[in-house]
C-alpha cells in the first residue's frame, strides 16, 4: 500500500514478493540499482539486525500479535529488541507507530519524531476482547487495560484503570468505518492537513489498519493527501491475501492465515460477508508456517464451524485441523480431510455450485504451494512474475 | 454425574491454547452424558474445600507469570487440600513451574511456586523447543505414548522423591538431560506438553476424566469408548514429527 502511494512519485525498490528475510531485502537491492528509495517489510525477528544494515529514515511498527512462539519467542522479548533498534536509529528517522497497540505504542515514550496512527471509531469496536488478546496488562503496572474501544485482539483505545498509562493521541486516524462484506471497506482518513474519505478494495478491519499504516509512512516521506487517497484507492489485493482466483465458472477466495489475530479477522471478516456453507481449510507445519501447530486452538474458529455445511481439511497436518473443527463441534461427517493439496483444491471445487465462490485459508507454505498448483493449470501467473 | 472443574488464571495463563485442552475434556464428557462444570478460578477467588474435581492450570508469557505467581504461591494450603483431597490436576508448562517450589529466571531473581511437586526450575540459555514423544505408564491398563510439543527456557529438576509423569522417547523432556518428562502426584500431573496435548492423546483426556471423577466415587469409573480415528492419526503424525526433528537428549 505504502509503495502503491509513493511510486508514482518515487523510483522504489522493494520486496513487494514478501521475501522479508536479510536475504531478501539485500536480493531486492541488489535487482533495482538506480531507486530513490528503498521500502522494505521485515520480519520482526530479522528487523533488528536489517535496520543496523540499511539505517532507516522512517520505521513503522504495525503491531504485536503472538505468532510464532516456537520461532520468535516471547512478545516482550521482541518488543525489547525493537526497542534497542529504534535507540540505534539515526536522531533525524522517524518513528511511525500504531498507537492502539499497549506494547507498540510504549517504544515511542521518550522518543522524537514520533507519529502516531489509530482508530477512532467506537462503532466498530467489539463488545470484548477476544481470546487471544496478547497485552492487556499494563507495560507499567500490570493492571488489566480498560478499553474505551476494542477494535481486534489486543489493539484499541485504552487506558490502565490504576496508574494512567493510555493511548497516545492519534496523529493520523480512521472514522466513520464502514466495512463492505467481503469487497472492501470505506473510512475517513483524518490528518492534520484535513479529512478524507479513503475507499479500499480490501475488506475487513485489519486492512483499515493497514491502510493507515502505509498513510502515515508515505505521509512522513512527504506524499501529499491526494497521493496518500488515490493510492490507497488504487491498491488491490497482494498474493494470497483476499486473492480471488477464477477457475471456469467458479472462483477461488484465497485468504492467508498464520497467526490467531490474522485467523480471527479472516473468519469474522468471512461470516460477516455472508456465512459461507463450504470451505478448505490447509495446515502446514513447515518453518514458515510455525513448526507448533496449537495456535490452531486460539483461533474463534467456532463462528465458521457453526455456519459450515461441508469443511474441507488439507494440508501436512490436515488431522490437527479436523481435530480443531470436531471439538468447535463440526460433526465428523461435514468434515472431509484430504492432506493432497491439490487433490483437496478439486474437491473444495467439486462441491461448489457454478457461480459460487470457494474460500480457501492457507497458512503460508501451504499458499505458496496452492499458487504453484494453479500457476501450473494457468489459472494464475506465477508470482515471481506478478512481483517483478 | 458430574465433573466440577476449576482453571486457575485463564484470563493470564493460555498462551498454548490451554482450552483446547478444556474443549477436548468438556466434550468428551458431553458425549458421555456427564455433565462438565466449568468454573474460572481468578484473582482472589477462593478454592473452596471439596468443591473442585479438577483443577487446571496453563502457560503465559514472562510477564503474566509473573503478575500471577505471588497469587498462585499463596493458595499453597488450599493448593494441598484439593490435591490430598483427592482432585485430580493437569498442570502445563508456567503452570507446571509454578507449581513446583520456585522458578529462577535468568537474571537470578526468584518466582516464588506453590510447592504441590516436588521440583524446582532454573531459566537456562537456549529455549528447548520442538516436537516430543514421551511413554507413560500412569497405571497398569492406563499406559502409552503421549505427542507433544514443547518450548521452555526453564530447566526443571525433579527432587528425589518425585515421579516423572513420563519418560522422554524423543525431545528435551524436563532438562534435555534427564530423560524424564513432566511430574506425577497422584492424580496430579504437571508436563511441558503445551496446547493440543488431549486432543492428540485422547486416552490421557480420558484417564483425566475417570480421576476427577473418582473423588466421588472412590474408584476411577469406566468410561465408553469413542470414536479416535483422527485423534490417533494425528498422534501418530506428530509422533513422527518428534522422531524427525524434536530436540534430543544430549
Amino acid at each position: 500500500m505504502a509503495a502503491e502511494i509513493l511510486g508514482r512519485r518515487l523510483r522504489l525498490v522493494h520486496n513487494r514478493a514478501g521475501a522479508n528475510l536479510v536475504s531478501g531485502v539485500a536480493s531486492a537491492l541488489l535487482g533495482r540499482r538506480n531507486a530513490d528509495l528503498g521500502l522494505f517489510e521485515v520480519d520482526e525477528a530479522a528487523f533488528p539486525e536489517i535496520a543496523r544494515r540499511i539505517r532507516p529514515r522512517a520505521v513503522c511498527l504495525a503491531n504485536l500479535f503472538r505468532d510464532q512462539l516456537d520461532r520468535y519467542g516471547e512478545l516482550e522479548l521482541i518488543a525489547e529488541r525493537w526497542r534497542a533498534t529504534l535507540a540505534a536509529l539515526d536522531p533525524a528517522a522517524y518513528t511511525v507507530l500504531n498507537a492502539d497497540d499497549p506494547l507498540v505504542a510504549n517504544l515511542g515514550r521518550g522518543r522524537e519524531r514520533v507519529v502516531h496512527f489509530g482508530l477512532d471509531d467506537p462503532g466498530a469496536a467489539r463488545e470484548r476482547l477476544p481470546h487471544a488478546a496478547d497485552s492487556k496488562y499494563c507495560v507499567d503496572c500490570g493492571t488489566p487495560y480498560a478499553y474505551e474501544a476494542a477494535y481486534m485482539g489486543h489493539l484499541g483505545d485504552f487506558r490502565c484503570p490504576a496508574c494512567g498509562n493510555a493511548r497516545p493521541s492519534l496523529d493520523i486516524a480512521a472514522r466513520s468505518i464502514s466495512l463492505l462484506d467481503l469487497e472492501g471497506s470505506r473510512f475517513e482518513l483524518t490528518t492534520p492537513d484535513g479529512s478524507r474519505t479513503v475507499e479500499l478494495a480490501l475488506p475487513g478491519l485489519y486492512n483499515v489498519y493497514n491502510a493507515l499504516a502505509a498513510a502515515t509512512l508515505a505521509r512522513v516521506l512527504g506524499a501529499t493527501l491526494d497521493e496518500i487517497v488515490a493510492g490507497l484507492g488504487r491498491f488491490r489485493a497482494a498474493f494470497g491475501r483476499f486473492e480471488r482466483i477464477q477457475v471456469g465458472d467458479r472462483t477461488v477466495l484465497m485468504l492467508l492465515v498464520k497467526n490467531p489475530a490474522g485467523a480471527n479477522e479472516a473468519v469474522r471478516t468471512l461470516v460477516d460477508g455472508g456465512p459461507p456453507s463450504l470451505a478448505i481449510l490447509a495446515l502446514n507445519d513447515e518453518i514458515a508456517d510455525g513448526r507448533d501447530v496449537s495456535w490452531i486452538w486460539d483461533v474463534d474458529f467456532e463462528p465458521l464451524a457453526e455456519c459450515l455445511d461441508e469443511l474441507v481439511v488439507t494440508g501436512s497436518r490436515a488431522d490437527e485441523l479436523a481435530l480443531r473443527f470436531k471439538y468447535a463441534g463440526l460433526d465428523e461427517t461435514r468434515m472431509e480431510i484430504v492432506p493432497d493439496l491439490g487433490r483437496a483444491l478439486d474437491r473444495g471445487l467439486e462441491l461448489t455450485p457454478p457461480g459460487g465462490e470457494l474460500p480457501l485459508l492457507p497458512t503460508y507454505t501451504a499458499m505458496l504451494a496452492l499458487h504453484r498448483i494453479a500457476a501450473d493449470r494457468g489459472l494464475v501467473r506465477p508470482y515471481w512474475e506478478s512481483a517483478a | 454425574m458430574k465433573v466440577v472443574v476449576g482453571h486457575l488464571y485463564p484470563d493470564y495463563l493460555n498462551i498454548y491454547a490451554d482450552r483446547g485442552n478444556m474443549a477436548v475434556l468438556a466434550r468428551r464428557a458431553a458425549w458421555r452424558n456427564i455433565e462438565f462444570d466449568y468454573r474460572v478460578v481468578g484473582f482472589g477467588d477462593s478454592l473452596r474445600p471439596g468443591e473442585h474435581d479438577l483443577l487446571y492450570i496453563g502457560g503465559g508469557q514472562d510477564r503474566e507469570q509473573a503478575l500471577v505467581a505471588p497469587d498462585l504461591a499463596g493458595r499453597r494450603a488450599e493448593l494441598e487440600e484439593a490435591i490430598e483431597g483427592g482432585a485430580a490436576a493437569l498442570a502445563v508448562c508456567g503452570g507446571y513451574q509454578l507449581l513446583g517450589q520456585f522458578y529462577r529466571d535468568r537474571s537470578g531473581a526468584e518466582l516464588p511456586g506453590a510447592g504441590i511437586f516436588d521440583h524446582y526450575t532454573v531459566a537456562g540459555e537456549r529455549r528447548m523447543i520442538g516436537d516430543v514423544l514421551l511413554e507413560c505408564e500412569l497405571a497398569p491398563d492406563a499406559r502409552g505414548t503421549i505427542a507433544g510439543f514443547e518450548n521452555h527456557a526453564g530447566r526443571t529438576t525433579l527432587g528425589s522423591n518425585a515421579v516423572p509423569f513420563g519418560r522422554v522417547v524423543a525431545g528435551f523432556g524436563n532438562d534435555g538431560e534427564s530423560g524424564f518428562e513432566g511430574c506425577r502426584r497422584g492424580r496430579a500431573l504437571g508436563t511441558y506438553l503445551h496446547g493440543p496435548l488431549l486432543p492428540r492423546n485422547p486416552w490421557l483426556a480420558d484417564w483425566l476424566l475417570s480421576q476427577s471423577m473418582a473423588r466421588r466415587l472412590g474408584e476411577p469409573p469406566p468410561l465408553a469408548p469413542l470414536r479416535d480415528e483422527i485423534e490417533s492419526r494425528a498422534h501418530e503424525v506428530a509422533s513422527g514429527r518428534a522422531f524427525s526433528r524434536g530436540g534430543r537428549a544430549n
